[in-house]
């Protein structure tokens, strides 16, 4: 177990599509977050960015590009890219940081402003990129993956298309409820059937969109948040881990899976994995979760997510979300603030926006969101080339 | 015209749709097989084998899951803007012998609805997209004995 560290702010940029630079949204997440701890930015020692990837490279390196924005003052400076990870690795940088003892104070932000339709690769032949060649060679958009893993559920566990829908109609429900969510308005599940099929099984409204937003954290070591007078939310575990060969689960952008034919696959597959980590970090268990946010990337990659940060065992993810235990005032509220289905895509922000939520949920300040008496939530995400994470936070 | 496959050396025999397949490597060390090719490290952990050679795929798998296109996918992705969209199929198949699953598009005219998790499939020659200088080839997957 590693020490814990503070969470004395949080703030964010509403998501949306709002058309101005990112640069924007993260200052106005930044200043947000510092006015929550009550701190100044000056007394801030080390500042994180989560890169915002611009043709092809970390657009205005990200980390200096906030620094700058709101006033240069000599704090040290990182930057951190790991795709939809990003958000996630840059808490962790801040994290090694304080408890090493380089920084007391960090500022960490994440902001994007994400282009319309599809992700797509920036322009250029990239034959050696798989993330190039998957587009190129298959037409293999991210709906293309969300679509097999959805398709291959329904076929091994019997998820249906109208679980799918539920998970969209409970996360829409809890974004409506949410100041910083873009979609805030109740879906139906007739309204999800009735959105077209954009790869078969799923539908527009199983696919969470591309955003505009901003998030960011004020993280101190406790001895600092002592001082500062504050019992904050702690950050207990950040897993960062990478999967185990042979990797078996097909995943983005790849073309095939690691062949299984000498080697034995790992018996905790990779998302697994990534929860198991910051359990074992954390001394926690799932049982001990009263909430998570998690990747719902598509609507059935969620009902994944419950059986790999074990809410239940595998295959019985539709059944949970049936009950009800998934939803606001259910047994565990599984993206009570919306989700990426209320929120949409803003990469680099959007792993430091479900600790935001992680904050305001075991404060007590999630308002009409609110999970009774949290205690310990957890925070699970994926992105691309084996990347992933999980934060464990605690009241 | 002139063929040219959408990218060299990862599928073979192209013109002979008996002999066609994809070529993945062998470690010459621990025996691990990869697709897409690695030619110069293996990717075991436990083999620092650096020597693999080319050893094609099995032909016939059958289908880990499938789903399709509605939409078209942007650049790189070859398709004239012009010219209405026409979805295609993507299946993910599983091969026995190598315990792998690979990617591809299907055959022109397998649907969705023509497929089935578990179903036997078998690797053809495809055309990815030919303008009026060359024709790109690839690999498609199609239901065991003809089209769905
Ligand atoms: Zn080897």
């Amino acid at each position: 177990m590693t020490e814990d560290i503070a969470v004395l702010g949080a703030g964010m940029h509403p998501w949306g599509k709002w058309g101005r630079d990112f640069a924007e949204y993260g200052t106005v997440a930044a200043r947000a977050a510092l006015a929550d701890a009550q701190l100044d930015w000056c007394d801030v020692r080390l500042v994180v960015g989560a890169d915002t990837v611009r043709c092809g490279y970390p657009g205005h390196v990200a980390g200096a590009t906030f620094a700058r924005a709101l006033g240069w003052q000599g704090a040290r400076v990182s930057s951190v890219y790991a795709a939809c990870a990003s958000g996630a690795q840059a808490i962790n940088t801040a994290r090694a940081q304080i408890l090493a003892g380089m920084a007391d104070v960090a500022l960490v932000v994440g902001a994007d402003a994400a282009p319309k339709g599809f992700f797509a690769p920036a322009g250029g032949d990239r034959p050696d990129d798989p993330d190039w060649l998957r587009f190129r060679v298959l037409g293999a958009t991210n709906p293309v993956y969300f679509g097999l893993f959805a398709r291959r559920r329904m076929a091994q566990l019997g998820d249906t298309p109208e679980d799918f829908a539920l998970v969209k109609v409970k996360n829409a429900a809890a974004g409506a409820a949410n100041p910083n969510a873009r979609y805030r308005k109740a879906v139906t599940a007739g309204e999800v059937a009735a959105s077209p099929v954009v790869a078969d099984p799923l539908r527009l409204l199983d696919i969470c969109a591309t955003s505009d937003g901003a998030a960011a954290l004020v993280l101190s070591s406790m001895a600092f948040a002592r001082r500062h007078g504050v019992a904050p939310v702690r950050i207990r575990a950040v897993s960062t881990v990478t999967p185990r060969y042979p990797r078996t689960a097909l995943d983005l952008p790849d073309f095939a899976t690691d062949s299984a034919a000498l080697v034995p696959p790992p018996e905790v597959g990779f998302r697994a994995s990534i929860a198991a980590a910051a359990y074992e970090e954390a001394g926690t268990g799932p049982a001990d979760l009263d909430l998570a946010e998690v990747y719902d990337l598509s609507t059935a990659l969620e009902l994944e997510w419950y059986e790999d940060v074990g809410l239940c065992p595998v295959g019985e993810g539709a059944k949970l979300l049936r009950e009800g235990a998934t939803a606001l005032g259910g047994r565990i509220p599984v993206n009570p603030s919306g989700g990426l289905a209320s929120f949409g895509e803003a990469v680099p922000a959007q792993a430091l926006a479900q600790v935001c939520e992680l904050t305001w949920q075991l404060r007590g300040q999630a308002g009409e969101r609110q999970v009774r008496a949290a205690r310990c939530g957890l925070a699970a995400n994926q992105g691309l080339f084996g990347h992933g994470s999980a934060v464990i936070a605690v009241r | 015209m002139k063929r040219i496959p959408v990218v060299p050396g990862w599928f073979g025999a192209d013109g002979d749709p008996d002999r066609f397949r994809l070529l993945g490597t062998r470690c010459r060390s621990c025996g691990a097989v990869f697709f897409p090719r690695a030619d110069a490290f293996c990717r075991n952990p436990a083999c620092d084998g650096t020597e693999l050679d080319e050893t094609p795929l099995s032909r016939t798998g059958t289908v880990w899951s499938y789903t399709d296109s509605r939409y078209r996918p942007p650049a790189p992705y070859p398709s004239d803007p012009d010219l209405p969209w026409e979805p295609f199929t993507v299946v993910a198949v599983e091969l026995d012998e190598e315990r792998m699953v690979v990617l591809g598009q299907a055959a022109p005219g397998v649907t969705a609805a023509g497929l089935a998790v578990g179903m036997a499939v078998e690797l053809v020659p495809g055309v990815l997209h030919q303008d009026a200088e060359q024709v790109w080839t690839t690999w498609h997957w199609r239901p065991l004995g003809g089209p769905a």
